[in-house]
């Protein structure tokens, strides 16, 4: 019985000395960003430069963590507790329930920063595969019968509810805002939806892993990011003759960086992301930038296409939440 | 010697559907996986698992573990003992709140700690203003998984006592020895390959376990993921041959425990004739 016994003292010592380890490992300076789906890429890049520039500027080494998930579900996780300095959403929705249900931050968020707390845009497009085998050029190819559309979840997703909201705003203009008709008009597209992931990302993966689906609708950034990342020729864009324009935003989490003591960082961290420099990581990462110098520079990457947005076309994002999201609301009814 | 009265064919038939079952839906997916690891070499497959969030990754799966299992075990031990050795009054009670975590979905036992600890939860608020982090930070994690493998140790413990009986704990203590050492000398030595068996299982199932912990771990990079979420990170960036890289630890460790298991299993047996 001696061994049983030495096991458990070395059991008990293992358990000091990861308790202890663990203990250590926190005593560093970090941010945390709570991010959606398909920004890895931009914040890893991101996260490299503001750390290089916040070392020449004051002087400090900051390391930026990041969590991602669909929007929706990472503000739920912000709001159940996850502690991030900075929340970078899908939409404005997300941070206002945030900011509703919690006194994380002040509801006047969206003002504190530039062109409404977004300093990149995005737009949602068709990822069609090689040589459009379904011929599928707009939204009204989206809800003929035996044409397979990828879309996430817009209960969880953000990406999810600004495609819905762009089909549904393609379907007014056609029908001259006839709402009954718009909605038999999203019922359809969703008829031939097979699967409804939780998040962009997992949408993504569904049609270009499992190869599952005719037509992806996803954010323009994420289907550049296949088109020029993961299957070279493989894939095709097609610009819908009207979509939406997607403003993805960015917050402080105030009473998060006060515990933290990471005001000043955080801050400086948000305001980069509007600099040049933030900009031109945005535009190369396929996010259409606001600054006009980099807009210009990077205009051959971006197609023009007519746009709608969610104040002009659905009174913002608190109206539009509520009539097609909440329960019982237009996506329950056609779901 | 045996007695067969089956004609050759429906033996032959049923053999061939078990290892065929075997062959598609274990061995294969197996296979699966250290082929798509390897897909891209080995230079790429080591490049994964030295990633930096990768041995985070690790270490928390490690840590989580090492707490877990000696927490499991202790209770383990102390309720298989109480339950066989003793009658109390809701001793039926305990034993089904034993089976709890084993009838309940992962994502519920998530939920709840998210509920208990959460900021919007019961005791969320009063944790914040003492600056205690418990969901979306790592002891979140360990109160998952504890909740998820706490059948293990004590489920295998249970039907051996309680086989046992407590006739040699009975000798021991009128031949004078205290219950102290009754429990260190007679108890323990009985049951020591079915808590080695238990922990072989405690182990396996809290380094994969993937549901709860996904719940509460928040997905740091680096710092709240564990292996298991790891491979979904890595999968979800398109990187399939590092997350199948750090599958096939998983993969391995699977195997190890397998091959663990099947000696314990021996002894096991060996000790009952």
């Amino acid at each position: 019985m001696r061994s049983f016994k030495a096991f458990l003292l070395l059991m008990g010592v293992f358990w000091g000395v990861s308790v202890i380890t663990l203990a250590l490992a926190e005593n560093k300076v970090t941010l945390l960003n709570v991010s959606y789906d398909p920004t890895r890429e931009l914040y890893q890049a991101f996260n490299n430069a503001f750390a290089d520039h916040w070392l020449k500027e004051a002087g400090t080494t900051v390391v930026v963590n990041q969590s991602h998930g669909g929007s929706g579900k990472q503000a739920r996780s912000v709001i159940d507790g996850l502690e991030a300095d900075v929340v970078t959403l899908a939409l404005a929705y997300d941070i206002d329930a945030i900011a509703e249900k919690t006194n994380l931050l002040p509801k006047g968020w969206q003002a504190r920063l530039p062109h409404n707390s977004a300093p990149y845009t995005s737009t949602i497009v068709f990822l069609v595969r090689k040589g459009n085998p379904k011929n599928i050029r707009d939204w009204d190819d989206l809800a003929k019968s035996g044409v397979s559309v990828i879309t996430p979840n817009p209960k969880t997703s953000g990406g999810a509810r600004w495609n819905y909201l762009a089909a549904w705003g393609h379907a007014l203009k056609k029908w001259d805002n006839d709402e009954n008709k718009a909605k038999e008009f999203v019922a359809a597209i969703f008829k031939n939806v097979p699967v409804l992931d939780s998040g962009a990302r997992g949408s993504t993966t569904t049609f270009v892993e499992r190869k599952i689906g005719d037509v992806l609708i996803a954010w323009e950034n994420e289907a550049y990011l296949v088109l020029n990342q993961l299957g070279k020729g493989e894939y095709e864009i097609v610009m819908p003759s009207l979509s939406i324009l997607a403003e993805p935003s960015v917050a402080l989490v105030d009473k998060n960086v006060d515990r933290h003591g990471t005001r000043k960082v955080a801050e400086a961290y948000l305001e980069y992301l509007y600099s040049e420099e933030g900009q031109e990581i945005a535009a190369r990462n396929y996010y259409r930038p606001r600054l006009q110098a980099v807009a210009e520079k990077y205009a051959a990457q971006f197609q023009s296409v007519n746009l709608i947005t969610i104040d002009e076309a659905f009174g913002g994002w608190q109206k539009a939440q509520k009539t097609h999201f909440s329960d019982n609301g237009t996506f329950d009814q056609i779901y | 010697m045996q007695v067969r009265t089956e004609p050759r064919i429906v033996r032959y038939v049923l053999i061939t559907i078990a290892l065929v079952f075997f062959g598609l839906f274990l061995v294969l997916p197996l296979v699966c996986v250290f082929q798509n690891a390897l897909s891209k070499g080995w230079v790429v497959y080591f490049d994964a698992l030295r990633h930096p969030d990768a041995l985070a990754a690790m270490k928390m799966t490690m840590i989580t573990a090492l707490i877990v299992v000696p927490c499991n075990l202790i209770f383990g031990v102390a309720a298989a003992w109480a339950v066989s050795k003793f009658d109390f009054k809701g001793k039926n009670l305990l034993l089904s709140f034993i089976d709890l975590p084993l009838s309940v979905s992962p994502v519920i036992a998530g939920l709840i700690f998210i509920l208990l600890f959460g900021a919007q939860g019961v005791l969320g608020p009063w944790l914040i203003a003492h600056n205690i982090r418990i969901v979306f930070a790592w002891p979140g994690i360990i109160l998952a998984t504890i909740f998820v493998t706490v059948p293990m140790v004590a489920r295998e413990l249970i039907p051996i006592m309680k086989s046992q009986g407590t006739e040699e704990e009975e000798a021991a203590l009128t031949l004078g020895a205290s219950g102290w050492k009754t429990f260190w000398m007679v108890s323990i030595p009985n049951i020591r390959w079915g808590i080695l068996y238990g922990v072989i299982l405690c182990n396996a199932r809290a380094m994969g376990e993937f549901g709860a912990v996904s719940v509460v771990s928040g997905h740091i990079r680096g710092l709240t993921n564990t292996m298991p979420l790891h491979v979904e990170i890595l999968y979800n960036e398109y990187q399939s041959a590092a997350a199948f890289a750090v599958a096939s630890i998983l993969a391995m460790l699977a195997i190890v425990t397998l091959i663990a298991k099947s000696i314990v299993e021996a002894n096991i047996r060996q000790g009952q004739k």
